[in-house]
Parts: structure tokens; C-alpha cells; sequence
């Protein structure tokens, strides 16, 4: 028998405004528990929750990039559950009418282009953490109420794969967009997973289990693999799927069953009182339209065509925001963007992984990068030059022409010092010579080599050739 | 009143306490059980009351787009939070252990 | 000098303060004396900081001395438990909050302070202000000062027994479904439940966020603008209160009442009030007709659902708003609980008292699944219905007179076990709230028992001049008939 997997997510993406949803505290990361919080994020009797608009501006910012209708009413609703990380013991969310609705992510799969539904977005605040030791909890309110935007998904994800790809895609959206730092380790993006299985000859979809609390993609994927595969055991040996909530354990690498009630899903949601209503008119929501960045897809299309650069090459450059937007940079400071993009291809990508470094802790500007290409294109240093003063400025930073000028490193071009040092070669080399002239062409190479070691490298390795191939064919 | 529970006449207060999380000992549900069907009974007079196309008020004031700055305003130090709970550490808030 | 403190309303202390007769710190000190003196028989006080009061008296006399003429300079005021005062408790009345010190100051605060306010005490209340009686505290039954074994009314029942014993210069109180107007009435006092809006909720525990209001209660209908004025106005900290400039409502009372069109609904002129409020009431409108006012019967057809509205909406938003006392950030919290559950059901049941259990349970019932349409959002449709009522009414009348409560104060013990009569009993006060309108109780007559009876003027939402005008011009006609 078949199986058809149905997957839904529910991706949590914590927004980068600076302060929280409802009141003015610090959102940012790693401060000492209990040290970003205010009478009204902890919820003391008496206060009142106040809308931060740029996290009304990047929600709608996210459906935009997304595709979704903006909606022109849209209200907060009381979500309400007892937790200790929750200070209110209810959330403030969208209920039945939220910011976004609809909308879609492009994905590729196994070369295959493929839509992933977007049902809608809304935004809510975040909670609190809890760290367990023996017998007790400790709760952190740092992170409750910072504004958190929920992405759901239509069932439209067949695979662990097609979850993976669907992550990747929302979060590079999401970065392009600027509207959350997407940083996993920090917790910025988090999901729940709704997955069924059903044969092949049945059109219903199959009874499905939430695994809640993902923080990782690559944990998504695992736990997705785990749990269709768990899913389709279960009907080969003729059990009954449980609409229940699991957890993933990734030392065991197994989903569990949590225990939750059926009553707890009674969320009594209601509007929120203390919040009036977002009324977003077709003018508010063109203004926010016209200033969209471009996305990863068009980007990829104009490196093309404004840069000259080979298809394979555009689309590695955008896939990273921050790398494409380096690339523009030195390649507008440029009249060579292809070397632009074959040094990032190359060298810079090789460097970063190596080091394990990003873009951005690197000292070497993008300018830099456009000055060196500038020195190579005009034969003042040689490539295997270049190569040495692209190292010295990955490390150091700095203006490529300075330092080709304090280290001696320009080429040397001068023709009557190469031909007497190739000569020299020649005179030397009497066993390749022969070689060379009894066809053995590589031989040549060989006495190329020569003429760069007694230039320390610096020599024009075309002016050495052609020198060479005169003497010895001439 | 229409709905689609059967026991609309009756209400769970022992389920419905749970919702709330109130421990009531059995002489309250008792007491309570009277006291809030007569209640409920009463209340739901507004069925009578024929309310297709009304739309529902949820604020008493037609005001809409109240928003702040996305700026960063000082909030209590941790000692001042610390001392209003009921149990804590150095720098977090105890409950007894959250089981998932 | 001997002050005759059970006497002084809010304007004649600012002129003996203003005029130099007597300090702040003498009139507070008078003020201590006084609450020593009746409040044990009383109860209208959960707690009083003698030493603090006396302290925020010298420091203002020394800002006077300075040149200070802020408009409440020196002047005592008596806050109802449910509003946060920094560094202070805020029990709400109710046991939950024990050990809970307020970090901030509510807004009205904020601004009664800047006017040079000094804040005396704490009035007694019906916990978290659900109840009609001020029976329902945690902390012991105010009695009216009226006649001992009488409710004062409720929920602001400490506030209106402190102001009418003598034992407050004016106070403050909130108003979710009468909890202002009915005390007030209850006690002979002048209560004024502002237009939904018009003053910031910030730093009042909640108990129905969409119906609360804070609101003066005071001696006298002038001494309530001066209040209102200082009170009211935009917060930015809350999204319901209202950008809208604030007249200056002392500058618009008068002595009479021409020009003004005053209705009467009838559906609040049935049988079943008792039959010397009802008298009271009539002569009162008489006396506004005297006046100059024109008195016209109108209708407000949805009266009869407004109780039933009332309780559904406010017991569900009250729900949510007390599921924050969990034993976890402040408060009380029960002993030898085993998990957050276990901690949650016990420290709730132990914290809070029955009015307040009840209203949850009713509350979470009408919002769970299954209910939710047929109690909740019909409720908010009918709430829809009793908005438009007073809409139309508006847009040809200034204000409504109505009475306050069906009957006068009764006694303490009467009707706690029989809480949908105590429901009833707000029919007249909940429309308001629902619609977001003001409202005013002004004392205007006596039964046969001693007991105070109430005149309610209803205005306009964002129109607190208009009843204030109707009410001042009511309490002089009604002081000087009595006088000659
Ligand atoms: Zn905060």
C-alpha cells in the first residue's frame, strides 16, 4: 500500500522590532532573566496593552512578500489557557480577524517548482520561558509579550524535504523583508507540525498529530521522518491514528505523546477590550507595498541581466541576503561584476565556511573587493598575487593598492628583466627544453614556474609565456 | 436557547471550574449550581430578542489604530519583581515543577 | 482652629487652604482624627497611612509656602482599593492580593498628584468591585452611615460611606454597572461614572474592561467637576480613552436650567420601584422643570435586557481578567501545591471569595465552546441594541433623569445568598455602562427610614457638562428649598 503524507506548519517568527508588542521593553536576546519586564508584560492588575505600529508595519510587510490580502479590519482577540510562563494566563492574539490572509511560498523540489498555501498570518505576543530543575521551575518573563508573528500553512507539504525546503524559503522571505532577525539559536523562528498519512485510495485526509515547539529545521525534518514513518507502521498494522499532541525528543530521536487534555484546547477567545481595532486603508497598505524589497526570485532574474552573471552563479549569490547585498556593493564600485562574483563564488565563500565566519565579521569592504579586481584587471598584480592580497584583506581589511604598494607585490612587467631571467630558465633547464621540443608541451609550464620563482610570484605569467614560446619555437 | 449542546440547561460547574482552574470543594458546586442555573435562566431572556443583522459591540468607544512608537522605555529592576512573588531565586520566579 | 472636617466638601477646604485659615497638615490631621473616631464602627477603610498622609499634607503646605497653586493642593482624597497607588497594597478587596506592593501609579493618580492631591486611605469595597452592598470584601462589611445595619451599596461602598460619614473630603470610585451611582444613593452622596473613555483606565484593576470607568464621589455636584476635570483627559497608555479635549466643567454649572430638553423613560418608572423612590425621583423632575428645563417622556425599549446583557458580558470579560491571580508573579500563593494545576485551583480557591467564584464560573461558561454564540456574541448584539437606544434618545434630549436603584438602601445580610436579586437591583445603572455614557447620582430625598434616595442623570457620551449642569443646578434648587 501508498501512502499520501498531508503536512501543515505553524511557523512562529519573532518580529525585530526594538521594544515589545504592548509595552516598552527591550526585546533584545541573552539579557539576565527577569530584567526586560514591566508592570504590563507581567501582567500586574490594573495595566493596559498599547500596540507597537511597526509590528503591525512588518506583519503586514511579511503578507505582502507572501501574496496574502491584506485585511482592512483587523482586531485582537483573548486567547485564554493557564500556564506559569504566560503572565495574563491568556495571550492576545487574532482569533477571526487577522492582519493576513492567504498567500503562498515558491519552493523547489528535486528541481521541481512547487507552491506551498499560505491560510494566513497573525500576530501575537510571545510568552515566557522555563527552565526545570528537581521539584521546581524557574520562569524568565524576558521574552513575554515580544511580538510574534504566526505563518500557518495549507496541508500542502508532502515530505519531510518539502518542510525543509518550505523553511528555508520563509526564512530567507522573512530576512529579505527585514522583518525578523531569524536567528534559530535565539529562538526568532519556531514551529509546530501538523502531519497525517492516508493511503492513496482515500481523498479524506488522515486523522493528524501536532508536534509541537520545533526549533530547529533540521529537528523538523528528523521529526517528520520519524513521524509519517510511525504514522504509516500504524495503518500497516491496522491502528488507529490518535489526534493528539506530541513532542520531539532529539536524543532519542522519537515523537512522544504529551499530555494535554481535550478541555485545554477550550480557548474561550473573545476581542480584546483593552485594544481597538487596526483599520488599514488601500493607501497605508500601497505606501507599504511600493517600499517591499526586492525579492531573492527578481533579484536572481536582474543579476542576470544587469551583471552578465550566469544563472547557477545569480542564484547562489541571493540566497543569501547579506552576500547579495555585498556583491552589489563592490559590483557597482566595479567595471568587472563577473570577477566580482567569481571571488565571492570562490575564494570568499571558501574562506567564510572554513573559518566558520559570516559576512558580516569579516573586515574586508565590499570596495576592497572592487579595488582588487581593478589591480588584477589592469595587470598590475597577477592572479596568484590577487589570490595572496584577497587573503590579507579577508583578515585585515584594508585598501588593496596600499598593500600591493607597502608589500612589493605589483607584477613585474618589465620585458627585458623577464627576458634575461627567462633566458636564465633556459640555460638552466636543458632537460625540459629538450622535452618541450620533442612535443612534450607541458615542459613549458614547467620553465613558466621557473621564471615566477625567481620573481617571487610576481612576474606576468602571460608575458613569461610568450617570451618563452618565442625562444623556444623561434 | 438554541445551541448545539444538549445540556443547555444544565451547567458543569465542576467542568467549567476546571476551565477556570477553581479548586471548589462539593458544597460549592452544590451552592453554586442553584444559584447559576437561576442565573443563566434569567439571563437568557435576550434570546427573546431578535438580532439578525445586529452587529456585535465589543467597545463602547468607535476608536480604531491606537498605536505607540517602537521605542524603548525603562521597565521595574528584577528586585522589585522578585519581591512581589511568592517564591523566587536570585533571578527567576519559582512554581513547582511544569510536567509536559 | 476647629475644623468642622465631617462637614467640609472639596471646595470649601481648597478655600480655607487657599485662603490661609488652615494647613494642609491641620486638615489632614483633623481628617485622621475623624476616621478614628467612626471608621471602627463603620469599616469604610481597608487601611490608612496616617504617617504617609501627614507627610504628602507638610510637603504641600511647603509648595504653597513656595508658590505652588496647584488646584488640589493639600486637599485629602480617599482611593477605592482597586486602584494601584505605587509603593502601596491594591488588595482589590479580596485576599488574592495579599502581599502585593503596587510598583506604579495608576494615571488619575499620576494627575491628582500633580494637581497636589494627598492621598489619606484605602476604602473598603466589594472584591475585585463585583457586588452591589460592599459585603462581598475579604476584609469586612462597610455599614452605611445613614443607619448602621444598612448596606452602603456597592462596589465603591467604602468610598461613598467615607465621604458621606464625614470621614473623606471626596474619593474615588469605579463604576462597571452602577458600582459609583448606587453607593452614592445608597449613602447620600454625589457620584459621577464618566463617558467609557473620557478618563484612563490605566492602573485600575479590571474587572470588565469595555464597562469600567473611575470615577469622583464627593459632597457635592461642583466638587465632582473639579475632580473630573483634573481626572480626565487622553493616555496614551490607554488605547480606550479618548483624544478629546476636556472642558472645563466647573465654569459650566449654572443656577438653572432653561434651554435644556430632560427625558424621562419611561421604561425606568415602573411598578416594582419602591413607591418613595419613585415619588422622590418625580419631584425631583418637577423641581428641574421649576427650573426651566423642558421634561419630555421618551422610550429606551431594550431597558428590560440590559441587566441580562450586563451580566454576561462583564462576568466573561472578567474571566480573563482575573485568571492573572495564578500565585505565580504576586499575590497569594496556597501551600504544598505539587504542580502548576494543583498551585492554580487551590490558591484561586483559597484567594478568592464566592461573589467572585460565581462570576467566574458564569463568565468562563458563557465564553466555552458550545455557549459562546448563544450567551457571549448575543450578548453584544443586544449591546448594540441598548447603544442605539440612547443614541436616538440623544439626538433630541440633554439628558435623561431617572431614579439610581428601585429601592433604598436595604440590610446588610438581606440578599447575599440570593445573588440574582442582588442582580436586579442594577437595572437602572447597567445601561449606562453598556452604552459608554456618563451618568450622575445626586441625592434628592429622604424615606421614611432616613435613608438617602438618588436622582440619576444620564448625559450624552463625552456631555459629563450637561449632568453636571442638570445636577448642580438640582442640588442648590433642592439646598435652598430645604434652607427656606
Ligand atoms: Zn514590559
Amino acid at each position: 500500500m501508498n501512502y499520501l503524507v498531508s503536512i501543515g506548519l505553524e511557523v512562529h517568527v519573532q518580529l525585530r522590532t526594538v521594544s515589545k508588542m504592548f509595552c516598552g521593553c527591550a526585546t533584545g536576546f541573552g539579557a539576565p532573566p527577569n530584567t526586560h519586564v514591566c508592570p504590563v508584560c507581567l501582567g500586574y492588575p490594573g495595566t493596559l496593552p498599547v500596540m507597537n505600529q511597526d509590528a503591525i508595519h512588518y506583519t503586514v510587510v511579511a503578507g505582502l512578500l507572501l501574496g496574502s490580502n491584506i485585511s482592512d479590519y483587523s482586531k485582537f482577540d483573548r486567547k485564554s489557557y493557564f500556564y506559569p510562563d504566560m503572565p495574563k494566563n491568556y495571550q492576545i492574539s487574532q482569533y477571526d480577524r487577522p492582519l493576513c490572509d492567504g498567500g503562498s511560498v515558491d519552493i523547489e523540489i528535486d528541481g521541481l517548482q512547487k507552491q506551498i498555501g499560505i491560510t494566513r498570518i497573525h500576530l501575537e505576543e510571545d510568552v515566557g520561558k522555563s527552565t526545570h530543575f528537581s521539584g521546581k521551575s524557574g520562569v524568565d518573563f524576558n521574552r513575554a509579550g515580544i511580538p510574534l508573528m504566526e505563518i500557518v500553512t495549507e496541508p500542502d507539504i508532502t515530505s519531510a524535504d518539502e518542510a525543509m525546503s518550505f523553511l528555508v524559503a520563509l526564512k530567507q522571505i522573512m530576512l529579505y523583508g527585514e522583518v525578523s532577525g531569524c536567528n534559530l539559536e535565539e529562538g526568532n523562528m519556531r514551529c509546530d507540525v501538523n502531519c497525517s498519512v492516508r493511503p492513496e485510495t482515500q481523498s479524506r485526509l488522515g486523522t493528524k498529530t501536532e508536534i509541537k515547539n520545533m526549533n530547529t529545521f533540521k529537528g523538523v525534518h528528523a521529526a517528520l521522518l520519524y513521524e509519517i514513518d510511525r504514522q504509516v507502521q500504524a495503518l500497516e498494522s491496522g491502528e488507529q491514528i490518535l489526534q493528539e499532541t506530541r513532542r520531539w525528543d532529539p536524543d532519542a530521536g522519537i515523537t512522544i505523546q504529551m499530555r494535554v487534555k481535550e478541555s485545554e484546547h477550550d480557548y474561550r477567545y473573545f476581542p480584546e477590550p483593552d485594544l481597538m481595532p487596526v483599520v488599514l486603508d488601500s493607501d497605508k497598505i500601497e505606501e507599504w507595498r511600493a517600499q517591499l524589497p526586492e525579492l531573492p526570485r527578481e533579484r536572481r532574474t536582474r543579476f542576470v541581466e544587469q551583471y552578465g552573471l550566469p544563472d547557477y552563479d545569480a542564484g547562489i549569490l541571493v540566497e543569501d541576503k547579506a552576500l547579495a547585498d555585498y556583491y552589489e556593493e563592490a559590483a557597482k564600485q566595479s567595471a568587472n561584476p563577473k570577477a566580482i562574483s567569481n571571488w565571492m563564488m570562490t575564494e570568499m565563500l571558501r574562506l567564510l565556511s572554513e573559518r566558520g565566519l559570516e559576512l558580516g565579521d569579516i573586515a574586508m569592504k565590499p570596495e576592497s573587493l572592487a579595488g582588487l579586481v581593478k589591480l588584477t584587471d589592469s595587470n598590475t598584480i597577477n592572479s596568484s598575487t590577487a589570490r595572496e592580497v584577497f587573503g590579507i584583506l579577508f583578515a585585515e581589511g584594508g585598501d588593496p593598492a596600499h598593500i600591493v604598494k607597502e608589500k612589493g607585490l605589483a607584477q613585474v612587467g618589465d620585458s627585458d628583466l623577464l627576458d634575461k631571467l627567462v633566458k636564465q630558465a633556459i640555460l638552466d633547464n636543458p632537460r625540459s627544453v629538450e622535452d618541450y621540443r620533442s612535443g612534450k608541451k607541458a615542459a613549458a609550464q614547467f620553465l613558466v614556474g621557473q621564471v615566477m620563482r625567481l620573481t617571487k610570484g610576481k612576474a606576468n605569467p602571460k608575458l613569461v609565456q610568450d617570451l618563452l614560446r618565442t625562444k623556444l619555437d623561434g | 436557547m438554541q445551541s448545539d449542546n444538549q445540556n443547555v440547561d444544565r451547567i458543569d460547574v465542576s467542568y467549567v471550574a476546571h476551565l477556570a482552574r477553581l479548586h471548589l470543594d462539593k458544597e460549592e458546586i452544590e451552592s453554586f449550581q442553584g444559584q447559576l442555573e437561576e442565573t443563566l435562566d434569567y439571563v437568557r431572556k435576550i434570546s427573546e430578542l431578535d438580532v439578525e443583522g445586529i452587529e456585535p459591540t465589543a467597545h463602547a468607544v468607535s476608536v480604531q489604530n491606537v498605536f505607540r512608537a517602537d521605542e524603548e522605555r525603562p521597565g521595574l529592576n528584577r528586585e522589585q519583581v522578585l519581591e512581589n512573588s511568592p517564591a523566587h531565586n536570585e533571578e527567576q520566579i519559582l512554581v513547582p515543577k511544569i510536567i509536559e | 482652629m476647629s475644623l468642622e472636617i465631617e462637614n467640609l466638601d472639596l471646595q470649601a477646604a481648597v478655600e480655607l487652604l487657599e485662603g490661609g485659615s488652615c494647613s494642609s497638615e491641620e486638615l489632614v490631621h483633623a481628617l485622621l482624627s475623624r476616621i478614628t473616631a467612626r471608621d471602627s464602627s463603620l469599616c469604610a477603610y481597608l487601611s490608612v497611612d496616617g504617617d504617609a498622609s501627614l507627610r504628602q499634607a507638610r510637603d504641600a503646605d511647603k509648595a504653597r509656602a513656595s508658590g505652588s497653586t496647584a488646584p488640589l493642593l493639600g486637599i485629602p482624597l480617599a482611593v477605592k482599593d482597586v486602584i494601584n497607588v505605587s509603593g502601596d497594597s491594591c488588595h482589590c478587596a479580596s485576599k488574592i492580593l495579599e502581599g502585593y506592593v503596587s510598583p506604579y501609579d495608576a494615571t488619575v493618580i499620576g494627575r491628582l498628584r500633580d494637581a497636589g492631591a494627598v492621598f489619606v486611605g484605602r476604602t473598603n469595597m466589594d472584591e475585585f468591585a463585583m457586588g452591589s452592598s460592599t459585603e462581598n470584601s475579604a476584609f469586612g462589611v462597610t455599614r452605611n452611615p445613614c443607619s448602621i445595619d444598612h448596606v452602603p451599596g456597592g462596589s465603591s461602598g467604602g468610598s461613598a460611606a467615607a465621604v458621606a460619614g464625614g470621614e473623606a473630603v471626596a474619593a474615588l470610585g469605579s463604576d462597571t454597572g452602577g458600582s459609583i451611582r448606587q453607593p452614592a444613593s445608597f449613602c447620600g452622596c454625589v457620584g459621577l461614572k464618566p463617558s467609557y473613555g473620557r478618563v484612563s483606565r490605566y492602573g485600575l484593576t479590571a474587572f470588565a474592561s469595555s464597562l469600567d470607568q473611575i470615577g469622583p464621589m464627593t459632597r457635592t455636584v461642583r466638587d465632582a467637576a473639579a475632580l473630573l476635570e483634573v481626572m480626565a483627559g487622553h493616555d496614551e497608555r490607554d488605547s480606550s480613552s479618548i483624544n478629546m479635549a476636556v472642558p472645563g466643567y466647573s465654569s459650566c454649572l449654572g443656577e438653572d436650567l432653561r434651554g435644556m430638553k430632560l427625558g424621562l423613560p419611561k421604561e425606568y418608572f415602573v411598578a416594582g420601584t419602591d413607591s418613595e423612590v419613585d415619588n422622590a425621583v418625580r419631584a425631583a423632575v418637577e423641581e428641574c422643570s421649576k427650573l426651566g428645563a423642558e421634561i419630555v417622556e421618551i422610550s429606551l425599549p431594550h431597558t428590560d435586557y440590559a441587566v441580562a446583557t450586563y451580566y454576561i458580558i462583564a462576568t466573561a470579560e472578567a474571566s480573563a481578567n482575573l485568571a492573572r491571580f495564578d500565585g505565580v508573579r504576586y499575590g497569594h500563593r496556597a501551600e504544598g501545591v505539587i504542580n502548576p494545576i494543583d498551585m492554580y485551583g487551590k490558591t484561586r480557591a483559597q484567594g478568592f471569595g464566592a461573589e467572585v467564584k460565581r462570576r467566574i464560573i458564569l463568565g468562563t461558561y458563557v465564553l466555552s465552546s458550545g455557549y459562546h454564540d448563544a450567551y457571549y456574541l448575543r450578548a453584544q448584539k443586544v449591546r448594540t441594541l441598548i447603544r442605539q437606544d440612547f443614541e436616538k434618545v440623544f439626538e433630541d434630549c440633554d439628558a435623561l433623569l431617572t431614579p439610581v436603584t428601585p429601592t433604598p438602601a436595604y440590610r446588610i445580610g438581606e440578599k447575599v445568598d440570593d445573588p440574582l436579586r442582588m442582580y436586579l437591583g442594577d437595572v437602572f445603572t447597567v445601561p449606562a455602562n453598556l452604552a459608554g455614557i456618563c451618568g450622575l447620582s445626586v441625592p434628592c430625598g429622604v424615606s421614611s427610614d432616613g435613608l438617602p434616595i438618588g436622582l440619576q442623570v444620564l448625559g450624552p457620551a463625552f456631555k459629563e457638562e450637561n449632568i453636571l449642569r442638570v445636577g448642580h443646578a438640582y442640588e442648590l434648587a433642592r439646598a435652598n428649598s430645604k434652607n427656606g
